[in-house]
């Protein structure tokens, strides 16, 4: 490990000039240039064929919805789309790659020069981006013996299931002018890359499944100067927090070494876990990719009406859409920073769309459906109740059918199976039980309690709660509260 | 155009061609006569000629996103010459830093 200086003291000194590039693997029914199916996991080898094992003969064919994917990622990142672009190839001998070359863009990328808003600290950032272009993923290595690790290891063990999955890399231009906000903005821009890829619906952005891979490049320079200093580029950056925290320790780092009057080394690092970077020692040795035109693909020449027609079909952009919905469902920052935490946006937008009231949709997700879906260990939206039944369930609420109270106790009944909350209810018995049972358990509590009720007839009003306790207690919750108070004061009055 | 042998031993490292300082030597200048050839195309095309990368000015050939087949496991590990867990088993990639 290196010597660091504080980060404010680094900062203070130079102006962290940033660039990002971010992997994302599209969803794709198939691959980038073969029918096999794209899909993550499954048996090793399972999914590949002549093309992506890169056998001699073969010939690769461009999956048109990849392309489509490609334009729309383009259109929301503001780019400008090419009107006329190549395939390239990009040659390197490394055996994740079968055929030793990856099929990518190099002086022609199908979307170029586009930016993206960021917001920190409730201030607006725009990270202004170079090109967006198509390329294939590489299989993936396994390495035995040693530490696991690449280096020292016996000998390494290749699946091509991922290679040829259809890849977008989204390159900014070197971002200035952030200062030492830079690791903030660097995972704004991630969370905001993400947040758009998701609305867009072309990749699953799973960070932890690398669907969404970033590559994070920084150089310091002195304050004022113009010369851009010598860069470093940290890989295996897999989620948004280690963003952060990497470029957070590069800048450091190298702060230390010009400090101490050193040069930094412009090399590939690679994030370790335990909260450092580590010069990598890999296939950069050669880097000589000796890019030329695919000769086995023709160019993509995208209509200007193909690409009109997909720009008026671009849903609302996310930053947009949550001050949208924020301003309608009269939320604070606080409440809507709460919900984007707890990424309960689209379910609650979803609820809300089936009919319940902004906040009871909101009390649901982030309360009762949250504290399951923590219990179980699964995103919100695996919890096992869908928008359209907590809307349901709400409607039992609103119309006092259910209490809260026994709202939990449905929502426990539908995420575990039992059906939808109509069912739950019926077959658990839990309705709001009113009328002449209510009448009788109300009788009986005054009869029970006489001194409670000499207490409110002296006017001491909390002796009341032992009253509705005792009524809920026989009505085994099956009760509202406030019609039971209403009832006791009724009787009384 | 002067390929020095020295590109020449380059290029055979980076296209992981083992060649001896004799078959180097013998290589540069006949690769030098490939590169003047292809020069000498470039000479002859006007600025009325396209650069073009493929025989035909065709674009846009596509393949909708619908699965074909995929071939079997065993099929696609019997090329290889050594294996382990359904994978391909390669040799050491980096040696111990
Ligand atoms: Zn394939």
């Amino acid at each position: 490990m290196s010597e660091l200086v504080s980060y404010d003291e680094a900062v203070a000194a130079f102006e962290p000039v940033l660039g990002l590039e971010v992997h994302t693997e599209l969803n794709t029914k198939t691959k980038m240039f073969c029918g096999c199916q794209n899909s993550f996991g499954g048996e090793p080898n399972t999914h590949t064929c002549p093309v992506c094992l890169g056998l001699p003969g073969s010939l690769p064919s461009v999956n048109a919805k990849a392309i489509e994917s490609a334009i729309r990622i383009g259109l929301a990142l503001n780019c400008s789309i090419a009107s006329w672009c190549r395939f390239a190839r990009k040659n390197y001998f490394y055996p994740d790659m079968a055929k030793d070359y990856q099929i990518s863009q190099y002086d022609e990328p199908l979307c170029f020069d586009g930016y993206l808003d960021v917001e920190v600290d409730g201030e607006t950032y725009r990270v202004p981006i170079e090109r967006a272009h198509m390329e294939e993923d590489a299989g993936k290595l396994t390495h035995v013996g040693g530490s696991g690790r690449i280096q020292g290891a016996d000998y390494s063990l290749v699946d091509y299931n991922r290679a040829g999955t259809p890849l977008i890399e989204i390159v900014t231009k070197p971002v200035r002018g952030v200062g030492a906000k830079a690791p903030q903005v660097a995972k704004a821009y991630v969370a905001a890359l993400r947040d758009i890829l998701r609305s867009l619906g072309v990749s699953d952005v799973r960070m932890e499944q690398a669907s969404l891979r970033c590559d994070a490049n920084v150089s310091l320079m002195p304050w004022g100067s113009d010369e851009l200093g010598t860069r470093t580029e940290t890989k295996n950056v897999n989620s948004l927090r280690t963003v952060e925290a990497a470029l957070t320790y590069e800048i450091r780092r190298q702060g230390a070494v010009l400090l101490s009057g050193g040069k930094v080394k412009q090399e590939t690092r690679h994030w370790n876990e335990n909260g450092y970077t580590l010069p990598g020692r890999s296939k950069e040795e050669a880097e000589d990719y000796r890019y030329f035109p695919e000769p086995d693909l023709v160019p993509v020449a995208p209509s200007r009406e193909w690409v009109d027609q997909l720009r008026a079909s671009l849903p609302e952009p996310p930053a947009q859409r949550r001050a949208r919905l924020q301003g309608e469902w009269g939320l604070t920052d606080l409440e809507m920073r709460d919900i984007l935490g707890a990424d309960a946006l689209e379910l609650i937008a979803a609820t809300v769309e089936a009919g319940a009231a902004p906040q009871a949709a909101r009390k649901w997700w982030l309360g009762e459906l949250n504290r399951l879906a923590k219990e179980a260990d699964v995103e919100l939206d695996a919890v096992g109740m869908s928008p359209v039944q907590v809307a349901e369930l709400q409607a039992l609420v609103d119309a006092g059918t259910l209490t809260d109270k026994l709202a939990r106790q449905v929502i426990e009944g539908v995420v575990a199976g039992e059906g939808t909350p109509a069912e739950v209810v019926e077959k658990r018995g839990l309705k709001v039980v009113g009328g002449s049972a209510l009448d009788d358990a109300v009788a009986a509590a005054l009869e029970a309690n006489p001194s409670a009720v000499e207490s409110i007839k002296a006017g001491r009003q909390q002796a009341i709660g032992a009253l509705i306790g005792a009524v809920m207690k026989s009505m085994k919750g099956q009760a509202d509260a406030g019609q039971v108070r209403q009832l006791i004061m009724e009787k009384l009055g | 155009m002067a390929l020095s042998t020295d590109e020449v031993a380059r290029l055979a490292a980076l296209a992981r061609v083992d060649l001896s300082p004799e078959e180097l030597a013998k290589l540069a200048p006949q690769l030098d006569v490939i590169l003047d050839a292809v020069a000498r195309v470039s000479e002859i095309a006007g600025d009325d000629i396209k650069p073009s990368s493929h025989a035909f000015e065709i674009t846009n050939v596509f393949r909708p996103d619908e699965v074909r087949p995929s071939i079997s496991q065993e099929a696609a590990l019997s090329g290889a010459p050594a294996e382990e867990d359904g994978k391909f088993r390669v040799p050491r990639i980096l040696e111990e830093d």
